[in-house]
């Protein structure tokens, strides 16, 4: 922890030196370090005048201030890095919308394990993945408590912004920014800090391919990329550079992307992966189903090798589907006889 | 009664965020008013009178927005406080980037959205900047990593405050938020007295005062010329 003191009288490149992550900071808040490098701190916040104060709606005992937080923050962010992450998510019960106790006693979640989420609408799912979010802890409206690494988890998992708990992938989210695929992930990497810029953005693009079923490159703009290929591109991206350990799926459709993949890479990264889905191809997948009934968990089946087998006959009806679905791509006609099971 | 100040860009998501947020708020028996600051139109109290909500909005007209609201900020108190609210939301819509309505000792909420742009937050000023909760809004049709970009954006204008990310249109996260908002110990019966978090800027010029015609012979009072002589700063 450094406080205003500790950097009053550094020159800003001394500064920038110490804490390069500064420089976003001073971007964000247009304060202009060319021709004041050797200007300290303090005399650079004494050199506004009354006027452009005014005139910009600076507030200096507030950017000083919130300088502080940044470094800070950013210190113990990059520290984080190398912390132990997180292991386990325990959900514990509480009650359904009537008021009774849920149904099981604790269930552990451990990272690189799948569960899916079933039941009707209103039924609660989200809810439970809203609770996971804000790592609750008998004050919602479920009275579930959410621990971390078998513990009452740390406040920052709700209220900082690098260290959400959960990233979250749906089948309506889209790019909306004007970039490339190449542009778009150094964004994102940019406000990662991370290191290895270059390996990182060849790794996503390899995964994101590998997961598409039309390949695409790192120049082609994120807004034209086709459903499949936006889809690959976002889950290769959640599961490489996200800081996140926990993703929220809420049910990836199945055209144009291998799911199977998408799951196995998600897993490869060690993030504990939650799924609401009615897919049954999806849901077998899952190492374990939590089945809410009326607001609670009602019950929790672990997928044995029973279940499993019919991921084989899934398996072989996506094989057609599949196929069928590249005729038309072709310009072919479809013949009854490619529908073997 | 809790007094608590709702700002953002038009269309960011207040109103729906508010709307799930008071829902929450509603569970726990606490009885919550209203009122909506707009400049030339807003439909919003319609919204807020379907939920049950005593509303009243303020249309500020040809006046700046934000001056209207501290104009009237002390007679909304106490409108308020004669309902015998537990808690007031002012709704403005942040139409300029200069200014806020923010009061210092007043819980200062912003709303922005992730459709709004990666670079909005450096453009939007105090709005964002004084804000003691920052509202991202609409993740819900954005991807993942434009959501880390823009939230770590946001943190990098104004790291003090406590950022949230709530769907406007579920809800999510709105349960959260009103844990926030209420204080019983949190007592505000007037707002004579206390000050803006930020000054709003001094404009003065013939156009305020009504005029329409173009040209130097017009102008009077505060006018600034733009530089178009050298590079574009
Ligand atoms: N997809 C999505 N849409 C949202 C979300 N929040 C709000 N919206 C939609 O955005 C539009 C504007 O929302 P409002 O809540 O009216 O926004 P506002 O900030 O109150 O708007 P003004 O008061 O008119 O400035 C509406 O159509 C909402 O349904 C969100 O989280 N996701
Ligand atoms: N255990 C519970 N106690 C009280 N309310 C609940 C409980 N579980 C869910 N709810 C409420 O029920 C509503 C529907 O739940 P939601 O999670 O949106 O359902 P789903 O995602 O399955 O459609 C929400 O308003 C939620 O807050
Ligand atoms: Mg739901
Ligand atoms: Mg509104």
């Amino acid at each position: 922890m450094i406080n205003y003191k500790d950097i009053e009288n550094k020159t800003l490149s001394s500064i920038e030196k110490e804490y390069p992550f500064i420089t976003s900071f001073y971007e964000s808040n247009k304060l202009v370090v060319e021709e004041n490098e050797n200007t300290t701190l303090n005399e650079y916040f004494n050199s506004f005048t009354e006027e452009e104060i005014e005139e910009w709606a600076i507030d200096i005992d507030k950017i000083k201030e919130d300088m502080i937080i940044f470094i800070n923050e950013m210190l113990s962010f990059l520290g984080v890095k190398e912390e132990v992450g997180v292991n386990s998510l325990t959900i514990l019960p509480g009650q359904d919308k009537s008021g009774n106790k849920e149904n099981f006693e604790e269930l552990t979640i451990n990272k690189s394990e799948i569960i899916s989420i079933v039941g009707p609408t209103g039924s609660g799912k989200s809810r439970l993945l809203a609770d996971i979010e804000w790592t609750a802890n008998a004050d919602t409206p479920t009275k579930r408590s959410i621990l971390i690494n078998g513990d009452i988890p740390d406040k920052k998992w709700r209220f900082s912004s690098s260290n959400k708990l959960v990233a979250q992938l749906s089948q309506n989210m889209n790019f909306v920014m004007d970039l490339t695929a190449r542009e778009f992930i150094e964004l994102h990497a940019r406000s990662r800090m991370v290191e290895e810029e270059e390996e990182v953005i060849e790794k996503i693009i390899e995964a994101a391919n590998h997961l598409a079923g039309e390949k695409f490159d790192l120049e082609t703009p994120i807004t034209s990329l086709s459903g499949g290929q936006s889809r690959a591109l976002m889950i290769a991206d959640t599961a490489i550079l996200s800081t996140s350990p926990i993703v929220l799926i809420d049910e990836i459709e199945n055209a144009g992307i291998d799911r199977k993949r998408a799951l196995n890479l998600l897993v490869s990264e060690e993030k504990i992966v939650l799924m609401a889905t009615h897919d049954p191809t999806l849901a077998l997948m899952a190492n374990k189903r939590i089945v809410i009934k009326n607001g609670g968990i009602h019950k929790v089946i672990e997928t044995d090798e029973k279940e499993r087998g019919i991921l084989v006959q899934l398996d072989k009806l996506d094989a057609i589907t599949s196929k069928l679905r590249a005729e038309l791509r072709a310009g072919n006609s479809l013949n009854v006889e490619d529908i073997v099971l | 009664m809790n007094l608590i100040t709702v700002s953002g860009p038009p269309s960011s998501g207040k109103t729906s965020i508010i709307i799930k947020t008071i829902n929450s708020l509603h569970q726990r028996d606490l009885k919550v008013g209203v009122v909506k600051f707009d400049c030339l139109y807003t439909d919003d109290d319609v919204l807020y009178e379907k939920i049950g909500v005593p509303v009243k909005k303020g249309l500020s007209g040809s006046l700046c927005p934000d001056h209207y609201f501290v104009s009237n900020i002390e007679e909304v108190v106490q409108w308020g406080v004669d309902l015998e609210l537990d808690v007031l939301i002012t709704e403005s819509a942040g139409l300029c980037n200069r200014c806020s309505p923010y009061i210092k000792d007043v819980k200062a909420i912003c709303v922005i959205d992730n459709l709004s742009g990666i670079n909005t937050p450096k453009k939007i000023g105090p709005m964002l900047k004084s804000a003691d909760i920052v509202i991202i809004t609409k993740g819900d049709i954005v991807s993942q990593a434009e959501r880390e970009v823009f939230a770590s954006r946001v943190h990098s204008v104004n790291p003090k405050a406590i950022t949230m990310h709530i769907n406007g249109l579920t809800g999510q996260g709105a349960y959260e938020l009103s844990t926030l908002l209420y204080d019983e110990g949190d007592n505000i019966d007037t707002v004579k007295g206390k000050k803006l978090r930020f000054s709003m800027p001094s404009a003065l010029c013939s156009y305020c005062l009504g005029e329409t015609r173009i040209g130097e012979d017009f102008q009077m009072g505060n006018v600034r010329k733009m530089d178009l002589g050298g590079k574009n700063d």
